[in-house]
């Protein structure tokens, strides 16, 4: 039985809806972004308000280089899925590894600011304010750049065994769209701990 | 409409062993599973924060009792407060959502069939975790103990100071757990409702339940994230050495109050719009007239979630804010009053000049309408600063809040558990146990919740787990105890008549309320697909149409 036999007249045009993966990897991006916000406002409320050193003036430095790569890395993952979206599977799959190749030196970059800080100046999360608002919120945010960097390898494998195609160009997007995220993350986290915070 | 084809039982179990029948539900990713799951996980959940309530009322019902100890009330109200919001109101009306969204819209599953069993057993999971504190809250030290930090946790009770053992982090740990299960489901309807309709089915022609879940889902990722990002801040704090909200390392207790009411009061509504999307479908279908004002019922909903996303801090008058601030928080708080009031009024007007059917789902609709305004009024109250720096931390609090959770929230949901039994079991609900449940539970909760606002008004402050006698509390005290138990027989009856109609009810057929939207145009219980051709739609009330060619909807919409 056809449930509803449609008396009236059919719609005219074609149906189309929005892609759902788009609308769903939106959606998580307004969760993330309310997350973020709270580790934000968490940060600016307590600047200057540690009660012992170190001080974000005595010990951070600017990442420069390291903010640099995560910014290009955003161009190289657009690009990517440009080309993959025109069956360009070669300007894909190189533009995408030197994506994972960005975003790692940016995580490297992470790992290297920590090391100095937590053996050089001896600042750990439960040292001060200062150092519990810069960890969690640099740790949230380099946690969803380990995040997009396992996505986008477990992408990479599946690209190397020649299984991702201009069909599967929809989906890339998606993925792309959250690395764009972790992107534009990271510079409010830039501004608000290496501009504002020192 | 022959339905005989399509009356396929997706649950003929008979002559297959039980653990197949197990497996198949514990894997399944079907959105009406999922969506009974929610519900009868729900319901337990119910039945378990119900008995703390009765603990707490026997304990309260005279003046020096020692029913049970000031530890035993403390975890009794924490674990009734979180077990009530995160673990029966959400799931619950998430099952709902889960359930009919998709058939309402015209869809076969979800837009991410998988991601929503993830989602159910992430609230499933969470659930277990707060209640595996009274086992393992204290580790390894012997017998464990529950939460008891009250349900808001405020700082510093949540410091390793004050609540040593684990009991505090299962807290923690089942809110969040929990929390990210509720963001993917909310995720999920949204990309459901925009992205699965079926043809016809434009934004402007949606079953205002659509509407109003997906507002509802929409207010989800906004409030329940704020509360993640806060427990992980207090996990931080817990088990890292954090200062996040330690008052001796510069930290702040204020803070933790504004990242958990920028949840907490979103969440109130987050709850309330979906007893709003019930009572949207309800009405009209009893008052055999379309709903008036749909449009302006969209956007009085839409302007409710915005509204309430700025009010958090009229919970936190009596914390000493500058009177700007006061000011603000009292002016937002009041002035959701405006949209509350139209949509209150729309239905009124829906119901005015209908032919009103008194069935059960109607009765428990028209107690809500008559509650939550009630509810709305002293909310109004409570929102007039000076008027809350008197009353914060009473009783009347107390009264107000059930009044919005109880004499709305769950009034509507009683009246969906019986408007829409009849599609998910396929057997109606009896109604003269349901007319005993309305009527028994009308009278308890009145008794309850009505006398409640009164020791509040004289004095009588909140989470005390004993008081003196000959303050003027002893008679009050005792009739709310005794509606609690009035309340508490109701809701046995619906259990009842919830078992008993399961295997004795009248069969339903596939539209027993002569309704309009497209859950009904398929069997009850509905095929695994759902839909076997995909309807299209040409107006809001797809069956009217269908069942009256010569006077369709479309003519006029």
């Amino acid at each position: 039985m056809s449930t509803m036999s449609a008396p009236m007249a059919e719609p005219r045009g074609v149906w189309s809806l929005p892609y759902r993966g788009k609308v769903g990897m939106a959606s998580l991006i307004f969760a993330e972004s309310a997350i973020f916000t709270i580790f934000v406002v968490a940060y600016l409320f307590y600047m200057g308000k540690s009660l012992t050193g170190p001080t974000p003036r005595e010990v951070l430095e600017t990442p420069i280089f390291y903010t640099v790569c995560l910014l290009s890395s955003s161009l190289t993952v657009h690009f990517a899925a440009r080309f993959l979206h025109l069956g360009r599977r070669g300007a894909f799959l190189s533009l995408w590894i030197l994506t994972i190749a960005l975003g790692g030196t940016f995580l490297y970059g992470t790992a290297q600011e920590w090391h100095r800080l937590i053996y050089e100046h001896g600042l750990t999360i439960s040292t001060n304010l200062f150092g519990t608002t810069y960890y969690s919120l640099v740790g949230l945010h380099a946690s969803h750049v380990a995040a997009g960097l396992v996505m986008l390898s477990i992408v990479l494998l599946f690209g190397l065994a020649g299984r991702v195609g201009p069909e599967q160009s929809a989906r890339v997007e998606v993925l792309s769209l959250y690395w764009h995220f972790v992107d534009a993350v990271w510079v409010v986290v830039f501004t608000v701990v290496y501009l504002l915070g020192r | 409409m022959s339905s005989d084809v399509m009356t396929i039982q997706s649950a003929a179990a008979s002559g297959r062993p039980w653990t197949e029948v197990l497996h198949e539900w514990i894997t399944t990713v079907d959105h009406k599973r999922l969506g009974i799951l929610y519900i009868l996980y729900a319901l337990v959940f119910l039945l378990i924060a119900g008995f703390e309530a009765t603990i707490i009322r026997i304990q309260l019902m005279r003046p020096h009792n020692d029913f049970v100890s000031p530890q035993v009330f403390n975890r009794m109200f924490t674990m009734h407060g979180t077990t009530m919001i995160f673990f029966v109101a959400i799931p619950v009306l998430f099952g709902f959502a889960n359930y009919l969204v998709p058939l309402m819209i015209g869809a076969r599953d979800m837009a991410f069939p998988r991601l929503n069993a993830f989602s159910f057993w992430l609230t499933a999971l969470g659930g277990f975790l707060l209640y595996f504190s009274l086992l393992g809250g204290n580790g390894l030290y012997g017998a464990g103990n529950a939460p008891d930090v009250a349900w808001w946790a405020y700082a510093p009770l949540t410091s390793r100071a004050f609540s040593p053992g684990h009991s505090t982090d299962y807290w923690t740990i089942a809110l969040l757990v929990s929390g990210f299960g509720s963001i993917g489901t909310a995720i999920n309807l949204i990309a459901t409702i925009l992205c699965m309709r079926c043809p016809g089915m434009t934004l402007n022609r949606m079953p205002l339940l659509a509407w109003l879940n997906l507002i509802m889902a929409g207010m989800v990722i906004l409030a329940i994230s704020p509360l993640t990002a806060a427990q992980v801040m207090l996990s931080v704090d817990r088990y890292l050495g954090g200062h996040f909200f330690d008052t001796q390392a510069g930290g702040s207790a204020t803070l933790w109050m504004h990242f958990f009411w920028i949840f907490g009061h979103p969440e109130v509504y987050v709850l309330v719009i979906p007893a709003f999307a019930f009572a949207s479908e309800i009405i009209p279908v009893f008052s055999r007239k379309p709903i008036f004002g749909y449009p302006v019922m969209v956007g009085a909903t839409a302007c409710i979630g915005f509204l309430s996303l700025s009010v958090w801090a009229h919970h936190m008058f009596t914390i000493g804010m500058n009177s700007y601030a006061n000011s603000f928080f009292a002016i937002t708080t009041m002035a959701v009053g405006v949209p509350t009031g139209i949509k209150i009024f729309n239905w009124l007007g829906t119901m005015w000049g209908g032919k009103i059917q008194f069935r059960t789902p109607m009765l428990f609709c028209m107690g809500f309408l008559f509650q939550f305004l009630i509810a709305g009024l002293t909310g109004i109250m409570l929102g007039a600063a000076p008027f809350n720096w008197q009353l914060s931390g009473s009783y009347f609090v107390v009264a107000h809040f059930h009044y919005v959770i109880v004499g709305g929230i769950l009034f509507a949901l009683f009246g969906a558990f019986y408007y829409w039994y009849p599609k998910i079991i396929g057997r109606m609900l009896n109604e003269g146990l349901g007319k005993l449940h309305f009527w028994l539970f009308l009278i308890g909760f009145h008794l309850t919740f009505d006398v409640m606002h009164f020791p509040g008004i004289l004095g009588m402050p909140r989470r005390i787990y004993t008081y003196e006698p000959g303050r003027g509390w002893d008679t009050m005290n005792f009739l709310v105890s005794v509606g609690a138990f009035v309340q508490g027989i109701a809701t046995l009856v619906f259990v009842v008549n919830l078992v008993i109609s399961y295997f004795k009810g009248a069969k339903a057929g596939n539209d027993p309320w002569d309704a309009w939207t497209l859950e009904w145009s398929v069997s009850s219980p509905p095929p695994t697909y759902n839909f076997a051709s995909v309807p299209t739609v040409a107006s809001r009330r797809p069956l009217w149409d269908l069942k009256h060619p010569e006077d369709p909807d479309s003519r006029y919409e």
